[in-house]
């Protein structure tokens, strides 16, 4: 059974993480960057998929976003994905306006709103009683902002956004559901496999001649 | 060009007191007075020509009442991408994004900036060796109006050493160029954040 909650007045699902991370891989065709934030983010999207381009966070609450327009600023012709829990990006609202300022476009944000904090047990977020995830984004200036109303509707707003040329910020409505696997934890490993998958590094430095 | 006159700078004391500058006075003066002509004079000239020789093109900050020339100087000049942030965090986010994107970067912050950062680096520089370069306007001491700010400070050194890394304190503007072109290059090669503190020696401080 879908549930529902209305905002804005139109009905919007609750989704789940590990489905849309496993989407949201599926639509990537041109060696996109994702960078995923701490916890249960960058466990969907490990489990949804390795790629030399993804870049999984092990701790920094809330940096996804700005870590993404870094890559986005030094790659300007790579789109650039950042993937974020709620409650992580409440602890870093003001990386939204420093975004919306900066001339970059091509970036996507994605908001997996469960409503709480769910990798440390669960306390409900303030996204659970009164803060609107998209209100507050077009609020600092990023108008492209938008709920995704339903699994095929992310799948059309990330398309949309990938190709539009223009910043966007995606927010979805997640369920409770724990995530499908655990990121490897190596740092180094995790950020050089990013740099090769950038082609700032060579994956043949230790390759025989 | 300008490099190699600028290393000759700071070297130039010491060859002079080993060859005891017998009969080299006059052209001594003379090479002092070229240098003064064309070497950058202001620590934040100083700091924009290291930085850009050393290709440090993104800079992101949180504004300091005594950082303020540099940053106008940096904003000013088309190589740099300068951008202001909400919080130092942030700054080191974007920094070390960019980084991974092929493209050096440095924070500008004053000390309370810094204190916001322990996490940070903890969780995202040093184990991911990042090679992010913080310069930190040193608030808090010698002359310091503001106990705050004071008691801050004074948590720096420790948070730094506590992680190992690399950090030096800036007095002299002799030695300005020395230490952030070394730092910068050390950082690269050895994959790991390194901190320039601006002592009030080096920029004047804040004066009420
Ligand atoms: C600065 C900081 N404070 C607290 C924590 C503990 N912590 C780790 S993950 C997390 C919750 C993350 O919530 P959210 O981003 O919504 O992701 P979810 O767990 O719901 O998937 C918290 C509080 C931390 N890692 N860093």
């Amino acid at each position: 059974m879908t549930q529902t909650i209305t905002i804005g007045n139109a009905p919007v699902e609750i989704m789940n993480r590990f489905d849309l991370s496993q989407r949201l891989v599926r639509l990537l065709k041109n060696d996109e960057a994702v960078v995923a934030g701490i916890g249960n983010t960058n466990f969907d999207l490990w489990a949804a998929g390795r790629r030399p381009q993804n870049f999984y966070m092990l701790g920094s609450m809330g940096l996804a976003f700005p870590i993404a327009l870094g890559v986005a600023i030094a790659q300007p012709k790579r789109h650039v994905i950042g993937l974020e829990g709620d409650g992580s990006l409440l602890m870093q609202l003001g990386a939204l306006a420093t975004i919306a300022a900066h001339k970059a476009q091509n970036l996507t944000m994605i908001v997996w709103d469960n409503q709480s904090y769910q990798i440390t047990g669960a306390q409900p977020t303030a996204t659970a009683r009164v803060t609107d995830i998209v209100d507050v984004a077009r609020g600092c200036g990023i108008k492209q902002s938008l709920w995704a109303r339903s699994p095929d509707d992310f799948e059309a707003q990330v398309k949309k956004a990938i190709t539009g040329g223009e910043k966007t910020l995606i927010a979805a409505k997640t369920d409770k559901e724990p995530p499908r696997g655990q990121t490897h934890r190596d740092p180094v490993l995790i950020r050089e496999n990013f740099m090769q998958g950038l082609g700032v590094r060579s994956a043949k430095t230790f390759a025989p001649d | 060009m300008r490099r190699a006159r600028l290393h000759y700078r700071h070297f130039e004391g010491t060859t002079a007191v080993q060859t005891g500058a017998a009969g080299s006075t006059s052209r001594m003066i003379q090479e002092r007075r070229h240098m003064a002509e064309t070497a950058p004079s202001s620590w934040f000239d100083i700091a924009i020509a290291a930085l850009k020789r050393n290709e440090v093109k993104l800079i992101t900050f949180v504004p300091d009442r005594v950082l303020t020339p540099l940053i106008k100087g940096l904003e000013g000049d088309p190589y740099f991408e300068v951008i202001g942030t909400t919080r130092e965090e942030e700054a080191v986010g974007i920094v070390s994004g960019a980084w991974m994107g092929g493209v050096r970067g440095a924070v500008l912050m004053q000390t309370s900036g810094f204190a916001t950062l322990p996490n940070v680096i903890a969780s995202l520089l040093v184990p991911y060796q990042i090679p992010a370069i913080l310069i930190v306007s040193e608030r808090g001491t010698l002359g310091e109006f503001n106990i705050g700010q004071a008691l801050v400070c004074r948590t720096m050194r420790p948070v730094l050493d506590s992680l190992a890394t690399e950090h030096h304190t800036v007095t002299r503007i002799d030695e300005f160029d020395f230490i952030l072109d070394r730092s910068i290059q050390q950082a690269v090669k050895t994959q790991s954040p390194a901190t320039l503190i601006l002592s009030p020696l080096l920029t004047g401080g804040k004066v009420l």
